[in-house]
């Protein structure tokens, strides 16, 4: 059903372009008002999401760790998987952030011959997941090219990178190449294993078919249907310089390509793509453990009210003498 | 707010990232590349004879892959002579066909490729055209 439903969604955005563009000749609204005004709402609903979570408390640190924790001296410690200090975080974040180490621990399981059990690492997920991650910077990096003028060197060194092997003109990049078979290996993962199927939502599906949307665009612009990309350069400028210019002439799948995008970024705060940020505020993974070390109050502990038993004996002192119990005070 | 500084020393740096290109865009941010089409040798011809192999718009998007078949057909294939769709021929060759009427690399074929930031390596393996005013 989400599949479907997510499916649908992004043939429509398409032809929402169509109309648009082709149809109604609003190229303004799409090369400009809609680009806008989807940078505004992904800065600004980043930041509030953010925030949002800044609010909430971690009372106490939650230990998920791989390896012995800090204690007597005779006991050998793990100080990145389990890490005490500020710069064992600092490695573990590093770790986590840049290189998907929880992704990396991955373990399916599954029924063998029977009723028997068993477990067994899979890379797969973590492989996929860091071809598409990174794939996905360096694209977005080489598009700095359409931001800037001068081009800063190092996207022209990225760029001359990717397109090492010089392969047609315009020469192929092998980003484009990895990018859209990770995206389409993360989908199948989705289609083909069962379990992973029974647990995928329509939220699930929508951007990874409009990522994969997206870099289609992007190919198909590039390599196949090509387009004025001078042009396309002197729209972008005129967005970053905030003196707006639709050049005439620029095809349709640019726009196409400049609407998905715009989706994505609309739809980022408001989806699971937040995990960009959420990433660096897991508490599992940026506290470090010295819960036995360190006091840890909870921040919504409010004052006890309480009845010591000085007291409680000061209140009740006649009448236990009168009974004959033992006072801790004459 | 609960570790605030940290957060917000995150989202300086997120707003700052994404504030690059609009801090930095460069002094070029107006620039429009402007390729100059007043060769001698194409300001030699009759205005009517002024035509590139193929039209202006299929040249604009489609000349590298023209080149790179061009290479193809003459370095892979040996053939040399090229068809235009209007059934003129031409002999495929970059320097004495292309380079012939649009001379000046620098103020031709640069000045988009710059701008976009592409670096044909056409000139990897051809001599690059001696142009007088540099």
């Amino acid at each position: 059903m989400g599949i479907i439903f997510s499916f649908f969604a992004v043939i429509a955005l398409i032809v929402i372009v169509f109309i648009g563009v082709q149809g109604a000749n609003l190229h303004y609204l799409f090369g400009v008002v809609i680009p806008y005004a989807a940078f505004f709402i992904f800065l600004l609903g980043v930041i509030y999401r953010v925030l949002q979570w800044g609010r909430i408390p971690v009372p106490f640190r939650i230990p998920t760790t791989a390896g012995q924790q800090k204690s007597h001296p005779w006991i050998k410690t793990n100080p990145i998987d389990n890490p005490f200090t500020a710069t064992g975080v600092f490695i573990r974040m590093a770790f986590e952030v840049l290189l998907f180490r929880s992704l990396f621990r991955n373990t399916k399981a599954e029924l063998r011959d029977g009723p028997i059990l068993s477990y067994g690492s899979t890379k797969w997920l973590w492989l996929g997941g860091l071809a598409f991650h990174y794939t996905f910077l360096i694209i977005l990096t080489r598009h700095l090219r359409f931001f800037f003028e001068p081009i800063p060197g190092v996207i022209k060194i990225i760029e001359s990178l990717d397109g090492f092997f010089q392969v047609g003109a315009p020469v192929l990049y092998l980003t484009d190449l990895i990018f859209i078979a990770a995206v389409t290996f993360l989908f199948l993962r989705r289609v083909v294993i069962p379990q992973v199927r029974y647990i995928s939502l329509a939220q699930d599906y929508f951007p990874l078919f409009l990522i994969f949307s997206i870099g289609l665009t992007g190919v198909l612009m590039r390599y196949f249907l090509k387009t004025d990309v001078v042009g396309i350069k002197e729209l972008t400028m005129g967005l970053v310089t905030f003196k707006p210019v639709v050049p005439k002439d620029i095809n349709i799948i640019f726009y196409i390509h400049l609407f998905l995008v715009s989706t994505l970024f609309i739809y980022f705060p408001m989806s699971k793509l937040m995990h960009m940020a959420g990433v660096f505020l897991s508490p599992t993974r940026n506290l470090a453990n010295n819960n036995r070390a360190e006091m840890h109050v909870n921040p919504w502990n409010y004052p006890v009210k309480v009845h010591t038993y000085e007291e409680y004996e000061n209140d009740f002192r006649d009448k236990m003498k009168a009974a004959g119990l033992p006072v801790e005070k004459e | 707010m609960y570790n605030g500084g940290k957060i917000i020393i995150g989202l300086i740096i997120f707003v700052g990232l994404i504030a690059l290109p609009f801090v930095f865009s460069g002094k070029g941010a107006s620039a429009k590349p402007e390729p100059k089409l007043d060769t001698p040798e194409i300001l030699k011809l009759p205005e009517t004879e002024r035509k590139c192999v193929e039209s202006k718009e299929y040249m604009k998007r489609e000349h590298m892959k023209l080149l790179n078949e061009w290479r193809d057909w003459v370095v892979r294939d040996g053939l040399t002579i090229y068809t235009s769709s209007s059934g003129k021929q031409y002999t495929m060759s970059l320097q004495n066909t292309c380079m012939k009427c649009h001379s000046n690399k620098t103020k031709f074929c640069d000045e988009c490729h710059n701008y976009t930031a592409v670096k044909p390596y056409c000139w990897d393996c051809h001599i690059k055209p001696k142009e007088k005013e540099l």
